[in-house]
């Protein structure tokens, strides 16, 4: 594994650790499955990505506004008028289930 | 004609020396014999092509031809295209057919632009080297043991390849300008919010633009000129007046007293000392052309990998949560329940890298993390900015390099996201920004593998940008060298 020479990179900060119990938190909240191999890998490449990451908390940003967007831009708002067609029939050719107009997923209330 | 400029090839188009249908055949063709050694395309629809081709013929016919009539185009895969595959290099999308046309696909379609194909690129616009696409690795047609860079690897290889004179391609933290670098090409992305992102699969809503890659500014300029402008579908989209991004070259405008600012950081330790010696010669033929370089900083540049890292992640983390197996695309053929089902078509559908990043996302956004990281990327997003904006106090446009080396071998970093990440190390500040950026080619490394010239503009200057890379390709012919064959 080779480091490009920069010296910032070669003073790491307090590296964080990911465990496994936190993987699994994280892909359950991500809506993903993770096996138990997958588990580990993740956690190692995790750990690895926020060795970098971690970087960021050597700066002192007291006083500093976060920026959201390129320019501050803000939301545009406009009138409240109906501006689109109903195209739900072309649009469900694409469904892998529908029914009625309606998309049909596994049964949520019993 | 393979390798005329789009100025060539209008004159052709109108002189009937070549009609569309022929010019499309001629890029068909090519890309039949040719693509299968590089893997820049994901889809060719030579019917879909041919008809666009025919409408283009009877517009030239009738008279009713614009500049960019019946001049192929490929568009990257990120790009919704109407009744073609959109896949975003996703078995996700792989069964995606679009019901709708992105606004750049739209634009260029009524310019009456002919689609060659969609070409291929990192996941969901993932990644610095088009390899991990669902289809496949692309290769860099000047060694095919070679990354194109990426995530836009597919339209920077079709264009060196001469695939396709020109194409479109995505740039959310270098996905334009390090594949260009890499591949010999010159591509651009515009200040953030000028190209309307309306169908174009959203990675990080607040960082991802439109650019293209051409053989020389002057074609992107005239590609850039017909995406560009406001799209009320686009809530980021600005409404301003229209920028006419030829104006400069038009005018023929030289460079006499343009002020280059060299930022100190980029120009430091981890640069490749073949890019280096590129980028004094090219440095050398500017103050040749009149003007002068000046040093400037950007001191929490190099904190935009970290910064890039928590940001966009978490943004993507949420744009890729409307990928649940309800609507469209991929569906796990078995599961128990709803969970169930989204959890497997998730699992299933979304790569390793895609997977990883979504994970980065969900944990800097999830609560007691949110101020540590977020915000605090937040904040160093505000300094670096900042920081350009000092900058260009002292200069008219900023020039680097666009990466510490030349594209590496397929395989060499897929295993440590964090090499690939710190790569993107030149490109990324200006995202953080939005300011528009342009790489070209300025010569080559003892590998005989590309070497780029990163351009930084002010918000809004893309015609300065774009004529200040025109005039050194006046003087230079490193935009014209072609790899064999």
């Amino acid at each position: 594994m080779i480091l490009y020479k920069f010296p910032w990179f070669n003073s790491i900060c307090k590296r964080m650790s990911f465990s496994r119990e936190e993987v699994s938190k994280l892909a359950s909240l991500a809506c993903l499955a993770q096996s138990a191999d997958e588990l580990d890998t993740t956690r190692d490449k995790l750990t690895s990505i926020f060795g970098l990451i971690e970087q960021l908390q050597a700066v002192d940003t007291t006083g500093i506004e976060p920026m959201s967007h390129p320019q501050d831009a803000t939301q545009r708002l406009r009138a409240d008028h109906v501006t689109e067609s109903d195209r739900r029939d072309e649009f469900q050719q694409l469904a892998p289930q529908t029914a009625d107009g309606l998309y049909l997923v596994p049964r949520v209330i019993e | 004609m393979i390798n005329a400029s789009l100025t060539e090839l209008r004159t052709a188009l109108d002189a009937r020396r070549i009609s569309s249908v022929e010019l499309a055949d001629l890029f068909l063709d090519r890309i039949e014999q040719l693509d299968s050694q590089l893997n820049s395309f994901i889809t060719v629809d030579r019917d879909h092509t041919r008809r666009q081709a025919e409408a283009a013929d009877a517009r030239i016919a009738a008279g009713t031809a614009g500049p960019l009539t019946g001049i192929p185009l490929a568009h990257k895969d990120v790009f919704c295209t109407e009744g073609m595959l959109t896949t975003c290099a996703s078995k996700m999308l792989a069964n995606f057919t679009s019901p709708y046309d992105a606004h750049v696909v739209e634009r260029l379609k009524a310019a009456g632009m002919v689609t060659l194909g969609k070409t291929n690129m990192d996941e969901f616009a993932m990644g610095s080297s088009s390899e991990s696409s669902f289809f496949g690795v692309t290769r860099n047609p000047w060694n095919t043991e070679r990354i194109p860079g990426g995530s836009s690897g597919g339209s920077a290889a079709a264009v060196a390849a001469r695939l396709s004179p020109v194409a479109t391609g995505s740039d959310t933290g270098g996905s334009i300008r390090q594949p260009a670098a890499m591949t010999g090409v010159t591509g651009i992305k515009p200040t953030y919010g000028t190209v309307s992102r309306y169908g174009m699969i959203a990675y990080a809503s607040s960082f991802d633009q439109a650019g293209v890659f051409g053989a020389s500014a002057e074609d992107c300029a005239q590609i850039l000129s017909t995406m560009a402008g406001f799209d009320p579908r686009d809530s980021t989209s600005l409404e301003r007046p229209t920028d006419d991004y030829l104006k400069d070259i038009r005018a023929d405008k030289p460079l006499n007293g343009l002020r280059i600012g060299l930022p100190t950081e980029f120009f430091g330790d981890g640069l490749a000392e073949d890019i280096r010696v590129a980028l004094e010669r090219a440095l050398d033929e500017y103050r040749k052309l009149g003007a002068t370089t000046v040093e400037v900083s950007l001191p929490n540049a190099q904190l935009a990998v970290p910064a890039y890292y928590v940001l966009a992640p978490a943004e993507a983390s949420s744009n890729l949560s409307r990928f649940d197996g309800v609507r469209y695309g991929h569906r796990a053929a078995e599961y128990t329940d709803l969970d169930d089902m989204y959890r497997k078509t998730r699992s299933e559908g979304f790569g390793a890298e895609v997977k990883r990043r979504i994970l980065i996302g969900t944990y800097v956004l999830s609560h007691g993390y949110y101020d540590a990281y977020y915000l605090q990327a937040q904040k160093l997003r505000r300094l670096i900015s900042e920081d350009f904006t000092r900058a260009f106090e002292t200069c008219d446009i900023l020039a680097g390099p666009v990466t510490p080396t030349t594209a590496w071998k397929i395989g060499e970093k897929v295993d440590d996201p964090v090499q690939m990440y710190l790569s993107d190390i030149y490109t990324l500040a200006l995202n953080l920004a939005g300011l528009p950026g342009l790489s070209l080619p300025c010569g080559f490394d003892t590998g005989k593998l590309p070497v780029g010239l990163q351009l930084i503009g002010n918000h809004f200057d893309e015609a300065r940008l774009l004529n200040v890379a025109h005039r050194y390709q006046q003087v230079t012919d490193w935009h014209q060298r072609r790899p064999t064959p």
